[in-house]
């Protein structure tokens, strides 16, 4: 379960003092447990006749050492990020989003249909309408399981799973068949992905000669968004209130299974729009493994960044850059991938078990000041 | 561990001592350098406010925490306990405030938990059984061992934890406040068997926050404040007021009897019925009329029904007969927001579950109903600028020590969550209020300062239901007492109407008239 503690506060910038030890306690922590997966990492590389520094090398450089790889690490921090926010607002109200994988396809299938039947509208049109109607796609998805825990308390994990299935298997078959790409008909290869959008739906792309495109834009203004969503306004402050303790949000007169089912679609939503921007930014049509992982990975980026919008930034092009990597380390030292997502499993095993310490120093510090004031008094 | 040589350990503790000890927890000094001692056939009381430390002492004793500093010595001996598993080796035994009882085994079942049978893997309940019922004649612990834990009742259910410890050999028992869950007639019962116990050459040592008791049952009392010894003295030199001097640092003041000036009924409750969790029916048919300016207790032995009836007021439980009505208003379904808005309030029993979010800051706590009326919104953004000032006035108004409105209430006492909460639920003025128990587990000062607020807000108007397990508090307070048994109310006396004795008489479900009778 995500740790709430861990989170920084609502508030926090109007804090008065910031405490530098416990700063810099909190940033050596986790690279401490990072090093202590990579050592574990190295372990194994070794035992397949790998030299673990050349790996590393190519791990980070791949994504840090140039722009290029750096743009390509942003590019899939975007998805990242987007399905991140959604996990933020669902995991604040202690709703579990395993969907995220069947939300992008929502999404997707709606970027890959609308623009089609729109093509003659301005770009700035067709491009928002589509965001939007992704976005709503998406949380359709999530809404279904929303309204099943809220009604009938259906478990949200097993159904929204079920919702992962049903989403990839409708993406086979229209892929295959309604919005199958008349080209390939027409070719005769039958390729299962759908026709290639027109280039006014396109978003726009920020650096030449990369994927890069006006979608991470889009992920990072509405990671503020979503921060002031959740703290600063009366809908967020009810999630975050039914996900701390949903008895006293009963006792207060808080429909708690409505913001737990709004949570949800809003995640939904989230994810949707991951979906619209792969098709819009990166591959301009629908196509088989559309999703990447991203619903899966980004939950795992968004706890990294302590379940905070903001924070999911940094942690977002953390794990977008270690994809990266991890696909220039499988091509150019030859290890199985499925090596790769083992190291990076224990990266977050590591780091995400490190903030126990983190906690521990906290408490220690707390008994040391009163030990102080014991000593003074 | 074989059950047989337990049981019948001819060990006994003749003088276990704590030395200087020092307990920390976070941003805490929970014990420092605490001296006590207990000798066999004496009962030594514990006596202090809640977060005085008495608890985090005895679960040292008992191998729960381990000290900081200083040595725990047994007969000369010095100790060192890693878990209750060595305290117990040692002959200590503690009889917790929230018992430790499988309701879905038998009493035997649950004496011998954690023991090795003599006949492993084969459970020999008849041996234990026979055991069982020895010890029960030789104390007078009357139990069936037979019985399933959740048929009894809390007052049968202490005696099996006390019998469980006695099982295990326990020459020290530590009883952490026994009495809080019990009726009078319960806790006369309960000290007999203390006081036997204690001839048979038991040490006992009595956690409690009660005076009377503490006078009652104790040969020495240890006083505790703020993690530290003020005094042990024998109890026979001391007087109720020398007690409180030594808990609280001050003289108490005195809630004087007021007249009463009641005004229309502002709550009423007719025939009112409901289901409990468990499918039984909880309420079978409350009349209560509560009249504005008016403070009813509800009296009673937890589990008769007040949960449920304050539930079905609040709005949070569906009723399935009767008729609820405020200032004329019939509210019987309305949801629990709309009575809010109607002029209800209500403070929870359970404070940290029901009353307040843990991690939420003080200020997100006092806005957890209002945090959406006009006055604190601009659209659906928060206006944080006016709920700080709100927030600052009603924790100087309402005297809640905090070290800033960003806290996290976690890191408060329960005597400030709990004022905490009164701000909440009384800055909206409300028509009528249901208070649960709210002061238990809270320290003297807060007690006398939500006591103080109550008897205010009665005389500003306001219905008061005030539901309490503490029956000095609801004799107190109350301007009328109702008794609640099993889901009825047998019986309403005026405050000055009724003896003790005849209050706990009703509470154990004589009728009103029998027990004045009873008592004649």
């Amino acid at each position: 379960m995500p740790s709430n503690d861990a989170a920084p506060k609502g508030r926090a910038a109007r804090s008065s003092s910031i405490d530098w030890r416990t700063v810099v306690v909190n940033i050596a922590i986790p690279l401490a447990g990072m090093l202590i997966a990579l050592t574990i990492g190295a372990i194994l590389l070794v035992f397949l006749n790998v030299n673990p520094f050349d790996a590393y090398a190519v791990l980070m450089g791949g994504a840090f050492g140039s722009w290029t790889g750096l743009a390509q690490a942003l590019v899939k921090a975007t998805p990242l990020l987007l399905v991140g926010l959604g996990i933020c607002i669902a995991f604040r109200a202690s709703v579990i989003n395993i969907g995220g994988e069947g939300q992008i396809i929502a999404g997707a299938l709606m970027a890959a249909w609308w623009p089609l039947q729109f093509r003659s509208w301005p770009g700035w049109l067709l491009i928002s309408t589509t965001l939007i109607m992704g976005f709503l796609a998406g949380s359709i998805w999530g809404f279904i399981p929303g309204l099943l825990k809220a009604r009938l308390k259906v478990n949200e994990i097993l159904s929204t799973v079920m919702m992962n299935s049903i989403a990839a298997q409708l993406m086979n078959l229209l892929i295959r068949g309604p919005l199958i790409d008349p080209a390939g008909v027409a070719a005769g290869t039958y390729l299962a992905q759908s026709e290639r959008l027109p280039a006014n739906a396109w978003l726009p792309r920020l650096v030449p000669q990369t994927l890069l495109n006006a979608g991470a834009i889009v992920a990072v203004i509405l990671a503020v968004v979503v921060y002031i969503f959740l703290w600063r306004t009366t809908i967020g402050y009810r999630i975050r209130a039914v996900g701390l303790n949903p008895d006293a949000s009963r006792y207060a007169g808080i429909n708690v299974p409505f913001y737990q089912a709004l949570s949800l679609t809003l995640a939904g939503g989230f994810a949707g729009l991951a979906g619209v921007v792969e098709v819009l930014g990166v591959q301009h049509r629908l196509l088989e493994g559309i999703t990447g992982g991203y619903g899966f990975t980004g939950i795992v980026a968004a706890l990294f960044g302590g379940l905070h919008p903001l924070g999911a930034i940094p942690a977002s092009i953390l794990f977008g850059g270690l994809l990266v990597g991890a696909d220039k380390m499988q091509r150019a030292v030859q290890v199985p991938s499925s090596l790769i997502t083992a190291i990076l499993g224990l990266v977050v095993l590591f780091v995400v078990g490190s903030s126990i310490w983190s906690k521990r120093w906290a408490a220690r510090r707390k008994i040391e000041a009163v030990k102080e004031s014991e000593a003074a008094g | 561990m074989p059950v047989e040589t337990k049981a019948q350990s001819k060990h006994r503790l003749e003088h276990v001592e704590m030395r200087q000890i020092v307990k920390r927890f976070p941003g805490v000094l929970a014990n420092s350098k605490v001296d006590f001692d207990v000798r066999a056939g004496e009962v030594h009381a514990l006596l202090g406010e809640n977060g005085a430390g008495k608890s985090t002492l005895m679960r040292q004793l008992y191998g729960l925490y381990k000290p900081d500093e200083g040595e725990i010595i047994i007969d000369g001996n010095p100790v060192v306990f890693h878990s209750p598993a060595d305290a117990i080796r040692a002959g200590i035994g503690m009889i917790h405030q929230h018992f430790m009882l499988v309701p879905t085994l038998t009493v035997a079942e649950n004496v011998i938990l954690g023991l090795t049978s003599k006949h492993e893997p084969i459970l020999d309940l008849d041996t234990v059984s026979q055991k069982i019922l020895e010890l029960s004649r030789s104390y007078g612990l009357k139990v069936d061992p037979a019985a399933f834990v959740w048929q009894l009742s809390v007052g049968e259910q202490q005696r099996v934890e006390i019998i469980k410890a006695l099982y295990r050999g326990a020459s020290l028992i530590i009883l952490d406040e026994p009495t809080a869950v019990l009726t009078p007639q319960e806790v006369t019962d309960l000290f007999a068997t203390l006081k036997h116990m204690v001839k048979e050459g038991h040490a006992l040592v009595f956690i409690s926050h009660k005076l009377h008791e503490v006078m009652e049952i104790s040969d020495r009392v240890t006083v505790l404040r703020d993690g530290q010894v003020i005094g042990t003295r024998p109890a026979k030199e001391m007087t109720r007021n020398d007690l409180v001097k030594m808990m609280v640092g001050r003289e108490m003041k005195q809630i004087a009897p007021q007249p009463i000036r009641s005004g229309p009924v502002r709550l009423k409750i007719e025939n009112l019925h409901t289901m409990g969790d468990r499918g039984t029916e909880m309420l079978r048919g409350i009349n209560l009329d509560i009249h504005g300016g008016e403070i009813v207790g509800l009296a009673g032995v937890s589990g008769n029904g007040q949960r449920e009836l304050a539930e079905c007021l609040s709005g949070l439980r569906k009723v399935t007969a009767g008729r609820i009505e405020l200032d004329q208003m019939d509210i019987t379904s309305l949801p629990l927001k709309n009575r809010v808005e109607s002029g209800l309030s209500y403070i929870p029993e359970e404070r940290m579950r029901d009353g307040a979010i843990r991690e939420f800051s003080v200020q997100e706590n006092l806005f957890l109903q209002d945090h959406a009326s006009p006055q604190f919104t601009r659209g659906i953004f928060l206006d944080f600028p006016r709920m700080e000032a709100f927030a600052s006035k009603m924790i100087r108004e309402f005297t809640v020590k905090t070290p800033s409105l960003d806290t996290p209430v976690k890191n408060l006492s329960g005597g400030n969550i709990q004022k905490l909460i009164m701000a909440r639920e009384l800055a909206r003025h409300p028509k009528v209020l249901i208070a649960a128990q709210p002061t238990r587990g809270v320290d003297i000062g807060a007690t006398e300062y939500i006591h103080e607020r109550l008897l205010m807000q009665r005389d500003a108007g306001t219905a008061i239901l005030l539901i309490s397990e503490d029956l000095d508090e609801i004799r107190t307070l109350s301007d009328r007492i109702a008794i609640i048994y099993e889901g009825n109310i047998i019986g309403i006396v005026d405050r000055n109407e009724a003896t003790v004795e005849q209050i706990g008489l009703m509470m154990a479900g004589i009728s009103m008239e029998e027990a004045v009778h009873h008592s004649a």
